[in-house]
This record gives structure tokens, sequence and C-alpha cells, in this order.
């Protein structure tokens, strides 16, 4: 590979240099600004990330192109991805807008931190080396961190950046050490020249020492994921963050780790099935079950959703564990309707004020239904949608899941996945009993940003009228899997 | 059959959708006119509920009963590429409960005409939605359509017992939202297993393909099959949420769910467990005579010892659909013409049961038997009619009760004479606790002051329970009416499960 092309990834160049004329910007002209002139910052990264999604969408030629010398790889399944990614940032940041308004204004630097973010999970989408995996990884974790962090003048945000800090460096450690085990084992960074030793068309013969390699690899994504046994920094971070900063946790960079998680299993080491399979199933089994048991006694509803969030990265993980395209397939419907859902929860969750303070206990919802109808609607919607009640989104995300999950023959794992399932049903009933069946105490405050408003009304339709047209996402869904298998 | 240009069954189906919608997003409140909303969210819901019972009208007299197959077929394209499609169609058996059904919801509505004052808007909206489900899981001929509707049937009937019902509703609505949703997630599995080994979700292509599987795969699939099912029946021993939805839901509540939702486990079996899964179906036969002749039996001597009216008859719907299960599980003509004919007249019966309670209940605001007694001195109207869903409930010759039990013990007999009789000892105890119940609330003296000022039927209540007597006894001295349609479609399946 002697010439050094660059345009596949011309999307994440944009973004980078684009960064850079934000924090610009930024330092010289909005530091010292009031709300307006941070809503510019705002809505100047939007357009920014709009565009780096056109081109993203255009430049898909349908073939896996290579780009910087092996490092990047473009195909179908990076753009699918980054595309739910992208929109999952858009939509975080409209919803930002209602935070300018309060009395005690977010830093300007949490557009840029996003954005900044968005670029590092690009790169990991599309990481084609376990160079650009790691690079991207930690740029897209070193924003986080600042970004918990940012609610300064909060005891709870301080200490859980520090969590999450400690907790991330650590597993990107382990992550990096696993990395260099396979280097050392195996001789190359390369996931080409790896699939060429471990791929699915090769007889998996592993050394120990690559296959220790792997495992921290896997163990480290499994942090990023916030897989049970490494999912203790989650609810933590949920609850600390403020709430614009959760919503995008709770969205993008879930997404962009699992997908991440499905290109370095099922792409360099697809020969290693059998071997990284018992894993998964665990991971699965184990998430799934934690996640539906620890939300039961949740009060603060962050914390609630961090716990379905672990519950749903164990589903997403199903379709992993199913080990085929279909399975991946499976993922990505999963990912996208799971980015849906969080989206909405959590725009419904921003409008969670009571005398222009943020509030976030459950039963500060209680009543919801005879104050503010619309938003108790639609955040029954959302909570059916996540439990996987037919007709909302996350009923088709679950169906397929299990597809493919029976069609590999792992019937315990589905079986574990429906009844967790039951049990989760039971936290989101609590959600729509609190709005819905409980007395009106303390209404919460009726107005709120336009901008929340729409992104819980177009999260909630899409989530209610899914059912009508799903087609088009099957299908790009499927043709991302394949793309990678 | 005459041709008819527009989709009629589709309609059916969605027009309380829309009737829900229109309430929803139309019928508003302006500050200080509550009431006039409220009125209007009644009035249009019991407008499209009504206009719906005229289509489905339709369908009945459109529906040629010698015409072998679904009728009023429609099938376009849903989830392209992955052949699930939106097919619905109706035989002899699903016609009546879509009839069923949208002749209890404007009963259900006008029940619920007073008695409910709070949040009256959503309230109907939920019944729309309801009856749209309810429909499409009674008209589904794709599985994935099936379950959709089926599972979907949950949301509404949970807001419904949780927001609208008695004190301990919250209790109520879990109990039934989760038995049911852990019994659907077993069939969920069952439904992607055959999708992927069969390739289709199409239940008649189905019918072709699934009794091919061995033997192995059928158990399995059945059983699955019967959890999610047998919690919607609901048989022995998973029918503990019924009685607290029924104590706890409101009376319209209680209504739509004895009347309707019950029978969706029942048509569960008859659609899919049996025409599918044929093998197993026979192999199972003492599973399902075992369990329901359980039913009868145990839950008859429940019902015995009841001090709650609501509960009682809650009881007692358990044990007539043991006599369901048992028709249904013979196999023959009989039996499962008797069984069906037992859903449809349960469906009136114990419905109208529902409503008497529930105007006791708006009159004394307890369902205690003992605080009853002596009605029949200030409330004659209300005892008369009483007595004849009473006598019905016990199946009493020219009432509709007596042709379904007398169907399903004749089936039943030819089968097994062990179950017949055993089976039999339950209308003797159903005779007995109704009878007690009804005289102990009816007949005597009364005995309480608060009873003296008990006021006799209203007008509404009236034509709501005369209606149903009526629909009581016709099917009772004419029951043709409704077997003669479904003769073919019995036959079809017969043959069907025999393969």
């Amino acid at each position: 590979m002697t010439e050094f092309i660059i345009i596949p990834a011309l999307p994440e160049i944009f973004l980078a240099l684009a960064i850079m004329v934000l924090v610009i910007i930024g330092v010289f002209k909005i530091s010292h600004g009031d709300g307006k002139k941070r809503a510019f910052l705002y809505k100047l990264t939007m357009i920014f990330l709009i565009i780096t999604g056109v081109l993203v969408f255009y430049g898909d030629h349908g073939t896996p192109e290579v780009a910087m010398g092996g490092m990047f790889i473009l195909d179908k399944f990076a753009v699918f991805v980054k595309i739910v990614i992208l929109a999952a940032a858009v939509f975080v940041l409209t919803m930002s807008f209602d935070t300018l308004r309060l009395k005690e204004k977010p830093c300007f630097e949490f557009s840029i931190l996003l954005a900044l973010s968005v670029c590092g999970m690009m790169v990991m989408v599309s990481a084609n080396d376990l160079m650009s995996l790691y690079m991207g990884l930690e740029l897209q974790s070193l924003s986080l961190y600042v970004m918990t962090a940012l609610n300064r003048t909060n005891e709870k945000s301080s200490e859980a950046a520090l969590k999450y800090f400690m907790l991330g460096a650590l597993a990107s450690g382990i992550l990096l050490y696993g990395c260099s085990l396979i280097y050392g084992f195996s001789g190359t960074t390369n996931f080409t020249r790896l699939e060429a030793i471990y791929g699915s068309d090769v007889a998996g013969e592993i050394s120990i020492g690559a296959l220790m390699g792997l495992i921290l690899v896997i163990v480290g994504l499994c942090f990023k994921v916030s897989a049970v046994p490494f999912h203790m920094w989650t609810p933590d971070v949920y609850e600390g963050a403020s709430k614009q900063v959760t919503a995008f946790f709770a969205t993008a960079p879930k997404v962009a780790a699992l997908a991440l998680f499905v290109r370095f299993t099922s792409q360099p080491f697809g020969g290693l099935l059998p071997e990284w399979q018992q894993v998964v199933i665990f991971v699965a089994i184990a998430s799934m079950i934690v996640g539906s048991f620890g939300a039961l006694a949740q009060h603060n509803i962050k914390r609630l959703i961090a716990y379905s969030s672990i519950g749903h990265a164990g589903f997403i993980l199903i379709g992993l564990a199913a080990g085929n395209s279909e399975g991946v397939q499976a993922s990505l419907i999963y990912m996208a309707i799971y980015m849906m859902m969080n989206i909405g929860v959590f725009a419904c969750i921003l409008l969670m004020k009571r005398h222009d303070e943020h509030v976030e206990k459950i039963s500060d919802l209680s009543g919801l239904n005879r104050t503010n109808p619309m938003f108790a609607f639609v955040m029954a919607v959302l909570m059916f949608s996540m439990a996987g009640v037919p007709p909302m989104a996350g009923f088709f995300g679950k169906f397929f899941v299990l597809k493919a999950a029976l069609h590999s023959e792992l019937y315990g794992l589905a079986i574990t996945g429906v009844l967790a399932s039951v049990v989760s049903a039971y936290y989101y009933l609590r959600v729509i009993k609190i709005m819905y069946f409980d007395p009106t105490k303390d209404p919460l405050d009726k107005e709120a940003g336009r901008e929340t408003k729409i992104v819980v009304l177009v999260a909630g339709l899409l989530n209610l009228i899914f059912f009508i047209f799903p087609a088009p996402l099957f299908d790009a869904a499927k043709l991302a899997a394949e793309s990678l298998m | 059959m005459v041709e008819i240009g527009i989709p009629i069954l589709s309609a059916v189906i969605f027009l309380p959708l829309v009737g829900a919608f229109f309430v929803f997003i139309f019928v508003r409140s302006h500050v200080g006119k509550q009431e006039s909303v409220d009125n209007n969210a009644r009035n249009v819901t019991l407008w499209v509920t009504s206009v719906n019972l005229l289509l489905s009208l339709v369908l009945l007299f459109s529906f040629d009963s010698n015409k072998n197959g679904f009728q009023f077929e429609e099938k376009i394209s849903w989830i392209e590429g992955y052949n699930i499609s939106y097919h619905i169609g109706i035989d002899g058996i699903s016609l009546f409960f879509i009839l069923l059904t949208t002749f209890l919801m404007p009963i259900c509505i006008l029940a619920s005409w007073k008695s409910i004052k709070n949040q009256v808007r959503e309230y109907m909206v939920s019944f729309l939605v309801l009856e749209t489900l309810v429909i499409g899981v009674f008209s589904a001929l794709d599985f994935v359509l099936f379950y959709f509707f089926f599972e979907a049937s949950l949301i509404p009937m949970f807001l419904i017992i949780g927001i609208w019902g008695a004190e301990k509703r919250v209790y109520a609505a879990f109990k039934f939202f989760l038995y049911t949703f852990l019994g659907s997630v077993m069939l969920l599995l069952a439904l992607i297993y055959i999708y992927f080994q069969a390739g289709t979700t199409d239940i008649p292509e189905l019918m072709k393909i699934v009794p091919g599987f061995s033997g192995n795969e059928q158990i399995w699939l059945w059983l699955a099959f019967l959890a999610s099912f047998a919690v919607k029946v609901p048989m022995w021993p998973v029918h503990t949420w019924l009685p607290d939805a029924h104590v706890q839901a409101p009376t319209a509540g209680s209504v739509i769910l004895a009347g309707v939702l019950l029978k969706l486990g029942a048509y569960g079996f008859l659609r899919l467990s049996l025409p599918l899964l044929p093998y197993a179906s026979h192999y199972f036969v003492p599973l399902i005579y075992g369990l329901s002749v359980v039913a009868v039996i145990y839950t008859s001597l429940v019902a015995l010892m009841q001090t709650d009216i609501k509960k009682l008859i809650a009881y007692s719907s358990i044990a007539h659909m043991g006599f369901v299960t048992i028709g249904i599980f013979t196999f023959n003509r009989q039996g499962l013409e008797g069984a069906i004919f037992q859903m449809l007249s349960h469906g009136f019966v114990s419905s109208a049961l529902f409503l008497c309670v529930g105007v006791l209940y708006d009159r004394m605001h307890t369902k205690e038997i003992a605080k009853y007694g002596g009605l029949v001195e200030r409330m004659p109207k209300f005892a008369l009619l009483f007595m004849v869903f009473t006598m019905a409930s016990i199946g009493l010759p020219a009432t509709s009760g007596f042709v379904g039990e007398f169907l399903v013990l004749t089936g039943a007999f030819i089968d097994s004479t062990t179950v017949a009789a055993l089976a039999a000892t339950g209308v003797i105890l159903g005779a007995i606790y109704m009878l007690w119940l009804y005289k102990r609330v009816v007949f005597g003296k009364i005995t309480r002051d608060e009873l003296k000022n008990i006021w006799d039927l209203e007008k509404q209540e009236v034509i709501i329970l005369v209606l149903l007597a009526v629909m009581v006894l016709l099917l009772g001295i004419y029951p043709n009416f409704v077997l003669g349609p479904m003769h073919l479609s019995v036959e079809n399946l017969i043959t069907q499960v025999s393969k």
C-alpha cells in the first residue's frame, strides 16, 4: 500500500478542522458572552455536524475502501453507525439549547467537546488498525471525562468525573495491554492482516498470548459499553453529570463502542468465534440480569436509565453473540432504535424542572398525566418502547435480536433475554404508574424550550409509528451487516 | 359473497383507532368547560363504537357460510423483504368474536357514562384503542401481526385498570400486565423460531409447513404457546391475576376483560395451537383435560366461598373457561363448536353479571355479599334481569349457557367419560354458588337500613341489560344462528388437527 489515500476519511478531517474553528471562535468571542452567543456556537456546531453527516452519507460508494495506509476503513457498516452517532449528537445539541436559558449557564465548551468526542467516535467506528482504534477511543473518552466534570460547582459531578476518569483510564490501560499482546504474538496491528491470521476464512488457531490480548481488549470494550461486570461507573456517572451530558453519554458513545466491539470481534477475529462467543454470551446475560434487577430499586430517573442502558447493552450483545451477519444486523437495528428511545427519554428528563431548577427523582413525575398530558404520553410511549411492547419501536429491536439468537441456537441466551425483559418491564411500568396512577403533588414547570419539545415529539412519534414503515431501517442495517461479514 | 369495493374488515379494525385519534386530538378542554369536553368524548365514542357495530353487521350479512377458507382477505406487504405482511381475513370462528367485541363496546361505553368522572377523554381513547387491537387479533392472518395486536392490547387494559380502578388498582394492573407479558414473551420466542424455520409468518402458509415439524420441536413450541394462552384464558394454576384484575377494574373494564380479552387466549388455541401443532396438541390432551377439570371443580369451590360478588363472578369465569378448554381439546365437532359457543355465551353472560354488580356498586359502593339482601323488594326489574343471567350462567335450557355446556359435555363424553363426568360436577357446583349468591343478594328481607333507599334500574341500565338478555335468550333458543356459519370452519379445523 504505497499511495496514501485520505478521501474516505474526509468527514472526519472536516469535523476536526471545524472543531478548531469552533475552539477559536469560542475562546475569542463566546467565552464571556451571554446565552445568545452560546446559542450561536451551539448552532454552528450543529451545522458542522450536519455537514459531516451529509459528507458521510454521500461518501459511501458501496464497496469498502481502506485509507490512511490501512489505518482507516470506510464501509456501509461504518456509514450506518456514524449516521446514528451524528443523529444522536445533533439531537442532544438541540435539546441542550434549553439549558442555556437557566440561571446558571453551562460552559460553552460543551458543544465543542461534544463535537470532539463525535470525531473520536467516528474514527473508532472506522478503525482498521489497533492504533487507530485506540486513538479514536481515547479522543472520545478524554472529551467525555471533561464533559462529565463540566458542571463544576456540583460536588456530584466532580465525583462522577473523577470516578469515570480513574476507571476509564484503567480500562484504556487494559485495552492497550491487550493490543500490545496481540501485536506481540501476531506481528501486526492491522485488522486486514489480523483477519488473514484469525479471520473466519482461516481455521481458528490462536496462541495463548494473543488470546489473552483478545480477551483484554474485550474487557476494555466492555467497560466502554458498560457491560457487566464492568458497569459500576455507569449509574454514578449518569447521576453526576448534567442532564444534557448524560443524554449524550447514554447514546452516542454507547453506539460507537458497541460498533467497535462488533467490528473488532467479527472482522479480525471472526475465526475465533467459539473463543470470544462464550465471553460475549456471559457478558450479555450478566448485563441483562444486572440491568433489570439493578433498576428495580432506583429512585433517581437517571440512575434508572443507567441500569436500563446496561440491560440494553446486554441485548445488543446478544446480536453479536449470534456471530453471523444476521446477528450484526439485529445489533445495528437495536442500536438505532436504542438511540432514538434514549434521546426521547432524556429530552423528557430535561423537561423535568420545578421552579426553574432541574429535578430528577422519579417521584417528581407523579400525576404528570394531569398537569402535562402530552409530556406524560410521550414518556409512556418511550417507556413501553424500552420495555419492548408492540407497537412501539423497541419491540422490533428485541424481535430481531432474539431471532438472531434463536437462529444460532443460543436458546439459553434468548430465554434469559425475554425473562430479563419481563423484569425490566416492571420498572418501566413503575414510571408509567407514577405518571398516570399517582396523585399530583407539586406540578413540574410547564414552560420549556421549543427545541426540547420538538425533540420530545419527534422521538415519541418515531417510536410510536415506526411500525408503519420499518423496512428501510432493516434494509440499511442488513446492507451494513453484510459489508462487515 | 358480495364483493365490496372498500376493505370492510380493515375499516372495522381501524375505525375505532381513527375515533381514538379524533378524540385525543380534537376533543380538547377550554378553561371551565371540562364537562362539555367529557360529554363530547362520550358521545363521539358511543357513535364510533355504534357505527363500528353496524359495520361489523355488514361482515355478518355478507359472510358466506358455504365458502371454504378465509373471507374478506386483505394482504399488503408490511415489512418488505421479510415475508411479514399485513394479512387479515376471517372465517366462521373469528367472525363471531369480532361481533361480540363490537357488540360489547357500545355497552361498555354506556355503562361507564356516569360512573367514570375523571379523565373521561383518556378513558374513551383507551377503550377505542383496545377495540382496534382486539378486533385486530381476531382477524390477523399473519403471526407477527397477531402477536403485535395480542400484546399491544395489554397497554390500554393496563391503563384502564390502573387509572380508573378501585383502591388496590395499581397492584392489580401490574399483576395483570406482568403475568400476561411473561406468558407472551414465550409466544414471541416460539413465533420467531417458527419464522426462521418456515421463512414466513403467514398463518395459512404456516398451516401447511409447521405441522411437518418434528415431534420434539412441536412439543416445545406448543408449550411456549401454552405459556401465553393459558395465562390469558386463564387456566388453573396461572389464573390468580384474574380475580384481582376484575375486582379492581372499573365495571366496563371487567366487562371487556371477561367478555373479550379472556377469549383471546382460547382463540389463540383455535387459530394457532391446534392447526399449527396438531401432533403436540394431541400429545398434550391429558394435560389440558387435567388442568381444565381442576379449574372447573377447584375454582367453583373457591367461588362458593367468596364474600365479594365481583370476585365470585371472576372465579366462575375461570370455571367456565375451563369448559372451553376441555371443549377445544376434544377435537370433535360437538366439543369445538360447544367451546366456541360457550365463549360467546360467556361473553354475554359474564358481561351482564359484571354490569349487574356495577349497578349495585354504583348505588351502595360495596361489593360485599353480606351487605345486600332482599333487593327484590326495592328492585324488581333488577331482580328479574339478574335472574335471567344467573340462570344462563348455571346453564339452564333456553339460555345460551345451556347450549355451550351441553355441547362441550357431549364432545367430552365422546372422548372420555371420566372427563365428562368430572366436568359435569362443575355444572352442579356452578348452580350451587350462583343460586346461593342470588338468594343472598336478592331474596329475603331487607335487613340493612341503607338498602331501604336503593332505587331500581334506570333507563340506560335497563336498555343495556335487556339487550344482553335478548342475546342470551336468542342464542339459547336458536343456536344455529351462530353454529351455522361456523360449521365449515370447524370442519376444516378438525381435518387440520387430525393430520
